[in-house]
């Protein structure tokens, strides 16, 4: 049995491209073919195969982590916590004062270990989240980043050019709005409330929420009356 | 350390690159290194601190040209390396050492979905007593040390206000070193747009950071 590494991911490769004839072409070498998987693929496959073999990690955990963030944890939990604030006065003093308590008492428990910060919008002040240092987000409320939140391009400039990521993110502000950034340097994890759009007066919770998008509870968009698309 | 993991304030890094209906994951594998990071740290022979500062030891061409989970896939291997988890050649073969002990029972499903909901280590110890207090003009130090650090080079030497004290929390300087968790408060320091950028910033605009004690001197 061929135990190098090479070997384990051609076997790998084989295995995940589910026909033989995708073996063959690994053994003739280097050329890229579209049905053999990345580099990443295979190095992944081969760390979660040791690694459980070694009894250190269980695919059933495994599973439930990327279920958990794939289908579960996601930015309609943090525009549900937004439309209550929206609609209940009481909720959102709550919610700016502790917001870990606030979050739970809608069921949201993942975010009971975590340290968050609602900041609320108003006419005359916008606040937008980043973390220059890495990828620092209130995950526990609106699931894993997006990766323009994680890039090299948002992280250097939306502390220095805020004004301007606002701009590529459709988002135009009047000079005498005071723009807050956030840039999560510890444990504190943030969370834009923002400004409940005219006009909404008449629509329920439910359909409060429906109009809160990831990217308002970042801070890079406002969240638009009904009908209206970024 | 100055690594370039450090971007704040660069403007050389282009537009922002938003994908519409962006996927949680953009290929399975970027799941599965998910899922197998969270519950490697789980298993508590490194912390986050220490996690990211192996990020930041990344050689800066790959720090850039790695994708997000390709740097955690790296710096995973790397991590079971230096902890002993598994050696070079089980990452090489993929399959366990003869006699390679086996580790406690794995982290299950059920124990994993129970430590999501646990965060980072964080206290309101009343015998830790804060540095500094809500008002305070303060200045960050001017500090480059060459391990883990939480203090941005912008902001370092800048003068700033503390606008809210978020209370003890660990200090990741000598955390991510294993050297002690010096816990110690943390505060949110409001610096304007033109104490960090100078005239041609928003006269209105300001940038909060979070800091801990050993970050700060009175101004």
């Amino acid at each position: 049995m061929d135990t190098t590494r090479r070997g384990f991911l051609a076997v790998a490769g084989a295995t995940m491209a589910g026909d033989g004839a995708h073996a063959q072409d690994h053994d003739h070498g280097d050329h890229a073919h579209q049905a053999v998987p990345s580099d990443p693929t295979l190095r992944v496959k081969a760390l979660e195969s040791l690694l459980v073999e070694k009894g250190l990690v269980d695919r059933a955990a495994l599973d439930l982590l990327v279920d958990r963030f794939e289908h579960k944890v996601g930015p309609r939990d943090g525009a549900r916590v937004v439309a209550r604030a929206w609609v209940d006065p009481a909720y959102k003093k709550r919610l700016l004062t502790d917001a870990p308590a606030a979050i739970a008492e809608l069921g949201y428990t993942a975010g009971q270990g975590e340290h968050m910060l609602v900041v609320e919008n108003s006419p005359k002040v916008h606040n937008l989240i980043v973390c220059t240092l890495c990828s620092c987000y209130p995950w526990a409320v609106l699931g894993l980043p997006p990766v323009w939140y994680k890039s090299t391009a948002y992280r250097s400039r939306a502390v220095i050019d805020p004004r301007g990521v606002l701009r590529e993110f459709g988002t135009q502000l009047d000079e005498d709005v005071e723009v807050r950034v956030w840039d999560s340097t510890a444990e504190l994890r943030y969370i834009v409330l923002p400004e409940r759009p005219a006009g909404t007066d008449n629509l329920s919770e439910a359909e409060l929420a429906e109009l809160v998008t990831r990217d308002a509870m970042v801070g890079v968009s406002q969240v638009l009356p009904l009908g209206e698309k970024a | 350390m100055n690594g370039v993991h450090d971007l704040g304030g660069l403007q050389d890094m282009g537009p922002v690159q938003h994908e519409k209906d962006e996927p949680v994951f953009h290929a399975a594998w970027e799941g599965r290194v998910y899922g197998i990071d969270r519950s490697l740290r789980f298993i508590g022979k490194w912390n986050l601190d220490a996690w990211r500062h192996q990020i930041e030891l990344l050689p800066p061409a790959d720090y850039f040209g790695m994708t997000y989970y390709e740097r955690w896939l790296r710096v995973d291997e790397q991590l079971v390396v230096k902890h002993g988890l598994a050696t070079p050649k089980e990452l090489e073969t993929a399959m366990p050492d003869p006699g390679s002990v086996k580790a406690t029972p794995a982290l299950t499903a059920a124990v994993a979905a129970q430590r999501l909901g646990r965060g980072i280590p964080s206290s309101h110890d009343p015998k830790v007593l804060p540095q500094f207090r809500v008002g305070q003009r303060v200045r960050a130090r001017n500090m480059n040390p060459t391990g883990h650090t939480r203090l941005p080079r912008y902001a370092r030497g800048k003068k700033g206000t503390i606008t809210l004290d978020h209370g003890v929390y660990l200090f990741p300087d000598t955390n991510a070193h294993f050297q002690g968790e010096k816990r110690q408060h943390v505060y949110s320091v409001r610096f304007t747009a033109r104490e960090l950028w100078g005239m041609n910033a928003s006269v209105r605009d300001s940038v909060h950071l979070d800091m801990w004690d050993d970050y700060l001197e009175h101004a």
